[in-house]
């Protein structure tokens, strides 16, 4: 069983909201394909990931949010480069990842 | 719980083939489809659309794969207003291995390295034990056909017959025969091949089903052990499944991970 979808199916029965966010494309190198996944709930669990460790803390935010709007979005992540503050991956690679609340 | 997520975790939990499409760029954004092979809930907001995305998702969902595609707004092709990923939930396919011979055990630790779910069958007590196939997911003893009469074979299933024994050999495939599987290798001599052969058209296996047996099992790349030869196995069960042919990449150009042929996946 998909740990995450049915970490999903749990909270929707308990009518706890959350946010699904899964990896649509991977360029470059990349550390988990097309197709992993995170949830996060209402409460602040989470479960899954999405990348090695790099952006769950963004995209922690971004499930928040979209737990909030009820919009869903595609994020992309890149190369950290020189931007301090930034969020990026180490490996020089690209992820998409899109994020929507759980309405389905 | 909404439908979409009750059916979902409901196929997750049967491990039956379902896959998730889900619009990630245009409109409308965030909309879900849950497919199966004969079913479909959800919509992206008009019926062509609808249609479009699941037969890509019936597409990728019979291979196990899962890609982005791009559509027009009414499901229109080499359109790209609307991107959709597809994901493809299959549970693990199956590999049936008889004979359980030293080529069994190399063909079923490298069947669980390819991601097979591993049977291993023989009608001899002494060698169908947990002990000798200690990677396989099951090791049954019984009669090979009478096994695959019972077993669930789907066009992902490969069926290897390494028995080489026409006993064992031609009763098994001629079940195999009788099954969707999309890989049915027997191992043996160009003698056995010869000799299977012979026997299996007198049982009346015609020769469009005869083509269907990988026979002498393998590509042919100088296999002795039984380590070389599952690795032979693997080789053609991987070309054959891309339509591919073997051979040396150094030889030739153009790209290598294309899929050469869409009879053979059909086939699948």
């Amino acid at each position: 069983m998909n740990p995450v979808i049915d970490k999903v199916a749990h909270w929707r029965e308990e009518d706890t909201k959350c946010a699904l966010a899964t990896v649509v494309k991977v360029e470059r190198s990349g550390p988990l394909g097309p197709g992993t996944s995170m949830a996060v709930s209402e409460d602040g669990q989470v479960v899954g990931s999405v990348s090695g460790g790099c952006v769950e803390p963004a995209v922690f935010e971004e499930a928040m949010s979209a737990i909030e709007s009820g919009e869903p979005k595609l994020l992309t992540y890149g190369i950290s480069d020189d931007e301090a503050f930034g969020v990026g991956l180490t490996c020089g690679g690209i992820i998409h990842i899109f994020v929507e609340r759980v309405d389905w | 719980m909404a439908d979409l997520l009750t059916r979902w975790h409901k196929a997750l939990a049967e491990q039956s083939l379902v896959a998730t499409a889900t619009v990630i760029e245009g409109p409308p954004l965030g909309s879900k489809l849950l497919v199966t092979p004969d079913d479909h809930t959800g919509t992206a907001g008009n019926s062509d659309l609808d249609k479009a995305i699941v037969e890509a998702a019936r597409g990728l969902l019979e291979g196990g794969r899962t890609n982005t595609i791009h559509l027009g707004p009414r499901g229109q092709r080499r359109m790209e207003d609307v991107s959709v990923f597809i994901q493809s939930f299959a549970p693990p396919p199956k590999m049936y291995v008889f004979g359980a011979i030293d080529f069994a055990g190399a063909v079923a630790r490298i069947g669980k390295f390819m991601g097979y779910r591993v049977t291993v069958c023989d009608a001899r007590p002494v060698f169908a034990t947990k002990e000798r196939f200690p990677t396989a997911d099951e090791v049954v003893v019984g009669w090979p056909d009478e096994f695959l009469k019972t077993a669930e074979v789907d066009q992902r299933s490969v069926i290897c017959v390494l028995t080489h024994d026409p006993k064992f050999d031609v009763p098994v495939l001629k079940e195999a025969l009788n099954t969707e599987a999309g890989y049915i290798g027997a191992m043996g001599s160009r003698r056995t091949h010869d000799n299977r052969t012979a026997r299996l058209k007198e049982e009346g296996v015609s020769e469009e089903q005869l083509a269907r047996i990988a026979s002498p099992i393998g590509l042919d790349i100088g296999s002795r052990t039984p380590e070389e030869t599952a690795i032979a196995i693997a080789a053609e069960i991987t070309a054959l499944h891309t339509g591919h042919t073997g051979g040396r990449l150094a030889d030739r150009s153009g790209p290598i991970h294309a899929r050469k042929s869409e009879a053979s996946k059909s086939t699948r």
